[in-house]
Parts: structure tokens; C-alpha cells; sequence
């Protein structure tokens, strides 16, 4: 394997609260991102996700731990790491007194890219976001997909050699979700280095060659997708629900069926290899589900199995 | 690059597979040429990062350009004809300006120029600082690419600076106009200029440390109505800007002496006077203004890099 572009090792990054002992948002991860790679954090609200990136966009500094990108010390080489990524935060900062294409081309000026670069690449840009008609548009009059798509765009107004992607599809419709998800396949196929933060499960399935669970600052459990859902659930999901005040009483008699039973309040989970057959069996217990599916298993169960907890609360 | 548009997973609900049929490809840059690549890279930023902040604040003032044009051109025309022509018909005596006895205009004349570069600085060192930071967060945008934070303040205060400079020599042609017009012979012009870069000290020993301040707060509670309420005007109107200041009481003249306003004001009427007599207190009121802009500076640097490193 060639040399990790991203090299974190017992990461913490704590903060001081008034009258209470430090809180470590990030409490010691430790993983490797290869170059070409694409790596995924997943985890609830509040895991620490948002602060590992911005420790990996050498914006805010570490308490404890190693850390290097692209081979080079953050804390001493911010303004150089930071001129090779590209960063798409979880909530846009574009500039809303300037137009569409003003912000992509002030931004290629903060790495020191000549005028003339900056508005080829400025056009170009507004090409692979499907803005050029917007160009001349104030930011604030985009939509919310639009305006996304514009900070992917600014995101690689440097030819990023990574790209930090914070929630990039939180708050879209499925549509826009889809179209982003298509940019950045394309960006993993031109060779970008891509890591990302999601609480969607099917975002992370879809995007992510290997992810890290991450709950309250350190990682739960690392691989593939695939692999993940292998270690951790079984092939298939049975769904049931018997309404809201029955739930928790025909769980009491279902267990024991299936690998593992997990009660939520509006629906039961049965882990199995074979969904179909447990439903078959719950029937004839004489239990009558008033809905039943049968699913893949998905990360979203593998964090519940880690956790205890769901994913979007 | 290809277009956007085009519908992707077309007719399948499929997930797509994880590994992009590409990839095997690319060939990756070993870690020594990426870090070397970084380090070419980050050479201009490092180097001229302040002015890359400084032309997109610049940029950004084009979406209120025309009050910044209107304000620049039309205040002198107003408070000059209003004072100079208007007042001074009142008072047709001189002014008794410690010793020295000037016309009206050439009292108030430098006192104008600065309250008018102080009042820019007001403006923008409150609220697209807080834009900056709140509102439309863009400041956070900066601290992500290569720029540093020292950098961000830097550029905000060039900025605003230029703008400062722009009112500041529109107000200065004005002063000269009414100059040659209503007291040919009572100015020292070949010193007078002086009040421009003087104008946008005055400017900065306000509006950095209200930089300061402004990238302190969290939340707009109308704190910047308050500062113009109640530390502007109490400093325009008791900074000798529109009699000498040693014609107010005692108890009251030390608003002026902590005043940026008073001492840039003194310090525009020596060169507007030609006044060399006065020379060693004319150091005085610079270190003061000098004072004022470094230590406002130094702290509302760390507010930035403090605040965007969060």
C-alpha cells in the first residue's frame, strides 16, 4: 500500500467548560487514509466528526495525538496542507454579497492563483455544477442544492489532491442528493482522495471504499461497508410492526427467534439469514404482523448493534 | 470536465459498487512530491495572503458601492457648506486656537475630515465583521483555504483602510475647494495633505480595536447601535471637533483627551495650520492614534485566530 496521505494517531482534541473537566469531542482516533481513497466517518450528531475535519483541514489545532496530511505537520504547515485540499463544510460560507461566479473566482485568488486561471477555471467550474446560468446570480438567490453544488465546485478551484466533504448531502432533496453523489464519483474516478462525514447510511454504502463508526469521539468499529455489515449484522432484516402498544408485548414472545430481536418504539427488528422463513414462523405463532419487510442488512444496523442507538435520532 | 446535468443511476435503484472502475489508473505522486507540491504551493499564499482578503473585501463593498460613493461625495458638501459657510456667517470672529487666531472653516475643516473617516470605520469594522463571523460566515471560508487567520484580520483592515483612503481624499479635494474659495491665504498647503494619511490613522485607531471587539461577540444584541450612540457622538461632540477643547470644563474636556477623534483633529489643524510650534505635541497625539491601531490589532488578531481555529 503506498504512503497515507492522512495519518491520524490517538487523536483528542478536548475544550475547556466553565466549572466542569474537559470535554474530548475527539477522544483519541487513530486511522490512515490512502491516496485515491475513499473514507468515510459515520456517526450520530455529536461524535466528533465535524472536529476530526477540521483538525484534517489543519483549521483547528489538536490537543494530543500525531497528525499528518500529505506528509506534512499541521500545527507548523497549515497554510501549505490547507493549499491542497479542497474543503466543503457542513454549512456554506460562499459570500453572499458576490455572484456565483465571483466566488468561485475570489476563492482561486486566496491560493494564489493568477486572474486569468481563476476565471478559466471559474467557468469551468460553473460547467460541472450545471450553474453556468446562475453565474451571474447573487448567492443568495440560489437554492439550497445549488448553493452546495457551488461549494463542491469552489471546493476544487485548486485541483485539490483531497477533498473533506462535512454532511456534503444534509438537508438536499433525493434529486440534488443523487446528482452530488454522481460529482463525486467522478472526482474518485479522476483520482481525488475523498473523505467524508455522513449520518446516512446509504450515502456512506454508496460512496465509501472503507469507513470508521465513530460515537462520542472514538471509533466504534473500521472496514468496508460490505464488511462492516458482515462482522457486525446478519444477511437480513425482518421488519415487523404490531402498532406502538403492542410492540413490546409479541416481542417478549418472539424471543429467541432469529439471531438477535431489537425492539424500537415503532417497529421490531429479527436479524436473520433468512427473513422470509422467521415471518413464516412468526405466522404461525399465531402473531399477525400489521406490516412486515424483509431488507438487507445495512449499516444503520450495524450501528444500532454498536451503539445501542440509532443513527438519526 | 463533463456536464452535470445528466441524471445519474438512470432506471436502476442499484447501489452503485464503492470501488470507481477508474481509479486503478491514477498513478499517485509518492508522499515526498506531494509534501514538495504543498510547499510550492503554499509560498504565495504565505507571502501575500493579506492582500488576496484585501481584494475580496474590496470586492464585496461594490454591493453597497454607490453609499460608499454617495457618502464620500456628499458629506463634505453638506457639513462644509452647512459649517463653513452657514456657521461661519454666525461666528465672524476668529477662533482662538491656542495663541493662534484662524478662521471658522480652517478650525472645523480638519475636525470634518476625520469624524468623517472615523464614521467609515464605524461601519465597517461592526457589521461585516460580524457577517464574517454569524451571518454569512465567509471569514470561516477564508481560514479554509490557504489563508491564515493573522491574514484574514490583516485583509479586513486593508480593506477598510482603502475605503477610509477613498473618503478621506474626496473630503480633502473638497476641503482645498472651499479653501481657495472662501480662505485663500490662511492655510499652509504644502503640510495640509498631511491630513489624509493623519484622516486614516484616525480611522484605524478607532476601527481596529472595535475589530477587536466586534469579532468578540456571538450575537448581534444591538451592541454596534449602542457603540454609535454611545461612544461615537459623545466623541464627536466633546472632541473640540466644533470649538477648542479647553473651552469645555474640566470635568469634561477627558472624554477628549481619551478620544482618537481629539487627537487626530489636533494633529490635522498643526498641518492645516502650519503650526510648527507645536511640533513636540504633535508626536504626542501620534503615538496616541499609533498606540490605539497596534494594540487594537494585536488583540483583535488573536480574536480571529481564536475564533476561526475552533
Amino acid at each position: 500500500m503506498p504512503a497515507p496521505v492522512i495519518d491520524a494517531k490517538n487523536l483528542v482534541k478536548t475544550y475547556k467548560v466553565k466549572g466542569k473537566p474537559d470535554f474530548a469531542a475527539v477522544d483519541g482516533l487513530s486511522f490512515e487514509v490512502a491516496p485515491g481513497e475513499s473514507f468515510g466517518l459515520l456517526g450520530p450528531n455529536g461524535a466528533g466528526k465535524s472536529t476530526t475535519m477540521k483538525m484534517i483541514g489543519a483549521v483547528s489545532t489538536r490537543t494530543q495525538g500525531d497528525l499528518t496530511i500529505l506528509g506534512l505537520d499541521p500545527d507548523q504547515y497549515g497554510p501549505e496542507i490547507r493549499s491542497r485540499l479542497g474543503v466543503v463544510p457542513q454549512q456554506d460560507n460562499l459570500d453572499g454579497e458576490l455572484n456565483a461566479r465571483e466566488n468561485l473566482y475570489i476563492y482561486g485568488r486566496y491560493f494564489g492563483l493568477p486572474p486569468k486561471l481563476c476565471h478559466e477555471k471559474a467557468d469551468e467550474l460553473l460547467a460541472f455544477a450545471a450553474l453556468e446560468d446562475k453565474a451571474k446570480s447573487k448567492v443568495d438567490q440560489l437554492s439550497g442544492g445549488m448553493k452546495r453544488r457551488l461549494t463542491i465546485a469552489r471546493g476544487l478551484i485548486n485541483d485539490p489532491r483531497i477533498l473533506l466533504l462535512d454532511e456534503p448531502t444534509t438537508g438536499l432533496d433525493p434529486q440534488a442528493r443523487h446528482v452530488l453523489w454522481d460529482r463525486l464519483f467522478r472526482l474518485k474516478e479522476r483520482g481525488t482522495t475523498l473523505v467524508l462525514t455522513t449520518h446516512y447510511m446509504d450515502e456512506a454504502e454508496q460512496l465509501c471504499d472503507r469507513l470508521i463508526v465513530v460515537d462520542k469521539g472514538r471509533i466504534m468499529a473500521e472496514g468496508t461497508p460490505a464488511s462492516l455489515i458482515r462482522e457486525h449484522s446478519s444477511r437480513e432484516v425482518l421488519e415487523v410492526r404490531f402498532g406502538s402498544d403492542r410492540n413490546a408485548q409479541v416481542a417478549a414472545d418472539l424471543h429467541g427467534i432469529g439471531d438477535r430481536v431489537e425492539v424500537l418504539p415503532d417497529r421490531i427488528l429479527i436479524y436473520t439469514d433468512d427473513g422470509e422463513k422467521v415471518l413464516e414462523h412468526i405466522s404461525h405463532a399465531g402473531h399477525e404482523p400489521l406490516t412486515s419487510l424483509v431488507r438487507r442488512s445495512s449499516l444503520e444496523d450495524v450501528f444500532l448493534r454498536l451503539t445501542g442507538r440509532s443513527l438519526i435520532e | 470536465m463533463s456536464d452535470m446535468r445528466d441524471q445519474p443511476d438512470e432506471g436502476s435503484g442499484m447501489p452503485r459498487p464503492a470501488s470507481a472502475p477508474g481509479a486503478a489508473s491514477v498513478v499517485y505522486p509518492s508522499l515526498d512530491e506531494l509534501r514538495a507540491e504543498a510547499m510550492e504551493w503554499g509560498r504565495k499564499p504565505r507571502a501575500f495572503g493579506t492582500w488576496y482578503v484585501t481584494e475580496h473585501m474590496v470586492r464585496a463593498m461594490r454591493a453597497y458601492g454607490w453609499t460608499i460613493v454617495v457618502g464620500a461625495l456628499g458629506q463634505p458638501i453638506l457639513y462644509l457648506l452647512g459649517l463653513a459657510v452657514g456657521l461661519a456667517a454666525l461666528i465672524e470672529a476668529p477662533v482662538d486656537d491656542r495663541g493662534m487666531q484662524v478662521p471658522y472653516l480652517v478650525f472645523v475643516a480638519p475636525a470634518l475630515l476625520m469624524t468623517a473617516s472615523i464614521s467609515v470605520a464605524s461601519e465597517e469594522f461592526t457589521y461585516p465583521v460580524m457577517a464574517g463571523f454569524k451571518w454569512r460566515r465567509y471569514f470561516f471560508g477564508f481560514s479554509s483555504s490557504a489563508l491564515s487567520s493573522p491574514q484574514i484580520a490583516a485583509g479586513v483592515v486593508v480593506g477598510a483602510a482603502s475605503r477610509m483612503l477613498l473618503t478621506v481624499g474626496l473630503y480633502y479635494l473638497f476641503i482645498w475647494i472651499f479653501f481657495a474659495w472662501l480662505q485663500p491665504d490662511a492655510t499652509s498647503p504644502e503640510t495640509a495633505w498631511l491630513m489624509i494619511p493623519i484622516g486614516v490613522l484616525a480611522g484605524l485607531s478607532f476601527g481596529i480595536p472595535l475589530m477587536a471587539y466586534a469579532a468578540s461577540l456571538e450575537d448581534d444584541k444591538g451592541q454596534f447601535a449602542l457603540v454609535q450612540r454611545f461612544v461615537f457622538m459623545p466623541m464627536f461632540l466633546f472632541s473640540g471637533t466644533f470649538y477648542p477643547l479647553a473651552n469645555l470644563p474640566l470635568w469634561l474636556q477627558w472624554i477628549g483627551w481619551i478620544s482618537p477623534l481629539w487627537h487626530a483633529s489636533e494633529l490635522g489643524r498643526i498641518v492645516t495650520y502650519g503650526n510648527w510650534a507645536e511640533e513636540p505635541i504633535a508626536w504626542v497625539h501620534l503615538s496616541y492614534l499609533l498606540a490605539l491601531t497596534i494594540a487594537g490589532f494585536i488583540i483583535g488578531r488573536r480574536v480571529f485566530t481564536k475564533r476561526l481555529a475552533k
